[in-house]
């Protein structure tokens, strides 16, 4: 077992509770599920934990149509039925139809690779059911072949679930799993700090506290996430806005400049609308 | 010593398998977490638990558990928190007000305290002279004017350690046992969809393939196409007027806001019980009625019917002729109950009301028995298992909302 540790990357900001979880899954050959608020870099998680341990990274993006034997390989029947009726030397062998899935291609590597599951929820309901043997055991049987493939080494597994779908109790057993909190203001940033480094610190603390005020609306659809701030505040250093604009004391304004970054939704605009036209009466 | 905290945390209602408590240890044994309390309560939830809604669940049997253990892993620490808390106000405070600290106690009693609060305060708080929280003049919270004041999640993250992370009770609102309100009612939307859709397996269109092949000139070509999605209808009967209007409120938003997902979505008013009239506005529930034999000749039985309703009421107004608070009913409640249920096979009764107020109260019990049972606590769980009992029918409850099917369900 490698004694490869994270301990968070120059463009990532990891709490100790989440590079408690990476490092624990990594010593212990685990795969990692991880669950959480849209975009509060899920996904991002793995690209920036095989770039600092500089691992080869195999992503499998799953879809509703997903199989997991598509993560294995497939065996391409169709074009090979095809290339008979049009009388193909390579025919002959069935190598040459089976086409290698993320899975195998990350057991196959040289050196220790990460391995992305992303979005396990959004496939069918028994689909982590069918990877239970592949992720306890990291290997797997070729049907058409009669080969064994193993694991050359066990590959580092990070799993990513939006909560569409409950995953099964099997299944979960087999994982470690953590909740990626949304960040408090500090962790938020430091994020953002680490994105942007040359930010004003006046434009940061105006920019933080009117999203954490939207974020804090009641009844919102969508809150908008540590990605959405990102996006904005791109935008609000692209338009160049400086930081008095931000506070809004312009009554006029009711609702904070570029707002589409953060709110996703004609209703949720509607109603942040109301309730700060609200807050103005009741202030004045 | 952990051993027991694994048949704690399982007695909590938390669902964990020996496996995972085995995975736990080698995870110890591996040296992953350092000997740090936190540390050490990560790797135990990382480890043990996989669902946030079991959070809140897991950090109250870890605290009552190691309450008192802190010390413990204190000890072997170099880290001492009284220490640094020493640190911290030796700057901030002066000779004269350090010397008052010690007059109350002293620094241990004023750590037993914070933890006492903490205990015993819900939900955030500001201003007053007791509770943590801001601007107020308690020794505990930021912003205070008490000279022992201890400043909480202000300063460095460092501080924030003085709230266990496990006694804060971050995920209370991730804990499927709680009511539903705005808070949680995207999670019951989630839910609801998951009821309404399963899967998104794609079939093959033999004419499709067929045609596609033969004007390939015999070479094969495959057609798929979509499965046909479940198609529910659903009747919704829900109780207005009085304490239920807010739950009955969230109850039309939930469900209209999933009616994309439902074939046809109906729903009825009536006032505590259901008799031979319902009406559909209740701005006018007086002058438009609609006949209940009407609505059960005019919705079919594969209409699934949900009621919502806190089903509190005098006995009277279901077993007695004339009960009824509103009109004079010529047959009970009861009858009409019964003819409903006869009706639609498929039917559940979702309960505001919290589940350990039900044997308490006669006439929660009679409609209970009136529904053969299933009825269920309007809470992400219920919902969840409310509409589970839809969906399939009859099945075993387990604790935790797990089913298994009963040996005669077909399906």
């Amino acid at each position: 077992m490698s004694a490869a540790r994270f301990s968070g990357t120059d463009s990532y900001v990891a709490t100790p509770d989440l590079l408690m979880a990476v490092n624990a899954a990594i010593t212990l050959g685990r795969p990692l599920l991880i669950k959480g608020e849209p975009g509060t870099g899920k996904t991002q998680l793995a690209l920036e934990i095989a770039r600092a341990l500089e691992r080869p990274l195999f992503e499998w993006h799953i879809k509703s149509t997903s199989k997991a034997q598509q993560g294995l390989y497939e065996y391409d029947a169709v074009s090979r039925l095809r290339d008979s009726q049009l009388g193909e030397e390579k025919v002959r062998e069935i190598r040459n139809y089976i086409v290698k899935g993320s899975l195998w291609e990350a057991f196959e590597s040289q050196v220790q690779p990460v391995l992305l599951i992303d979005e396990i929820d959004k496939a069918d309901i028994e689909f982590p059911n069918d990877l239970l043997r592949e992720l306890d055991r990291m290997e797997f049987y070729v049907n058409e072949t009669r080969e064994l493939v193993k694991a050359r080494h066990r590959p580092v597994i990070l799993i990513t679930s939006n909560n569409e779908k409950e995953l099964p109790d099997a299944f979960l057993r087999r994982c470690f799993f953590h909740y990626i909190r949304f960040p408090d203001a500090d962790t938020l940033e430091k994020i953002v700090r680490v994105h942007y480094p040359d930010l004003k610190s006046e434009l940061l603390r105006e920019a933080l506290t009117t999203f954490f005020n939207v974020r804090e609306t009641p009844g919102l659809r969508k809150k908008p996430s540590t990605s959405e701030l990102l996006d904005w505040i791109k935008l609000l250093l692209a338009e160049d806005i400086s930081p008095e604009a931000l506070r809004g004391d312009d009554p006029k304004k009711l609702i904070p400049v570029l707002h589409g970054a953060l709110l996703k939704n004609e209703q949720d605009v509607h109603l942040f609308e109301q309730l700060v036209f609200l807050n103005r009466r009741a202030g004045r | 010593m952990l051993v027991r905290f694994f048949n704690d945390l399982r007695a909590g209602g938390v669902p964990v398998t020996l496996p995972e408590f085995l995975s736990l240890l080698e995870a110890l044994e591996a040296r992953v977490a350092s000997l740090s309390a936190e540390e050490f309560y990560y790797l135990a939830r990382m480890a043990m638990v996989k669902d946030e809604r079991h959070f809140d669940r897991f950090d109250r049997v870890f605290a009552e558990h190691f309450e008192g253990a802190e010390k413990l892993f204190e000890k072997l620490t170099a880290e001492l928190p009284p220490e640094w808390l020493k640190q911290l106000t030796e700057r901030l405070m002066s000779e004269e007000e350090r010397r008052r600290v010690e007059s109350l106690g002293g620094w241990d009693k004023l750590l037993e305290t914070l933890r006492e609060r903490l205990r015993e305060q819900r939900g955030r708080h500001e201003g007053g002279n007791k509770w943590i929280g801001t601007a107020g003049t308690s020794p505990f919270g930021n912003q205070g004017f008490n000279p022992e004041g201890v400043r909480m999640g202000q300063e460095s993250s460092r501080h924030r350690r003085a709230v266990k992370v496990w006694e804060a009770r971050d995920y209370r609102n991730l804990d499927d046992g709680v009511t539903l309100g705005t808070r949680n009612l995207k999670m019951a939307l989630r839910r609801l969809r998951r009821f309404a859709r399963e899967g998104a397996a794609e079939e093959l269109d033999l004419d499709g393939t067929i045609d596609a092949t033969a004007r390939n000139a015999g070479l094969l070509d495959l057609k798929l196409v979509p499965e046909r999605r479940n198609a529910v209808k659903l009747l919704l009967l829900l109780d207005v007027g009085g304490s239920m209007d807010p739950h009955v409120k969230a109850c039309e938003e939930l469900f209209s806001a999933a009616r994309a997902e439902f074939k046809h979505l109906e729903y009825f008013y009536f006032h505590n019980f259901p008799y031979e009239r319902l009406w559909k506005d209740n701005r006018r529930r007086f002058s438009v009625m609609t006949d209940t034999l009407g609505v059960l000749r005019t919705f079919n039985p594969d209409y699934r019917v949900l009621f919502v309703g806190d089903a509190t009421m005098s006995p009277y107004e279901i077993e007695q002729p004339g009960g009824s608070v509103e009109h004079w009913n010529a047959e009970s409640g009861r009858v009409w109950m019964t003819r409903i249920a006869a009706h639609f096979p498929r039917l559940v009764w979702l309960n505001p009301e919290p589940v350990d107020r039900w044997a308490w109260t006669m006439s929660i019990e009679i409609t209970r028995e009136l529904v053969d049972g299933r009825m269920f606590p309007l809470t992400l769980d219920g919902l969840d298992r409310a509409m589970r009992e839809l969906k399939h029918g009859r099945r075993i409850y387990s604790r935790h909302g797990t089913t298994d099917r009963a040996p005669t369900d077909a399906r």
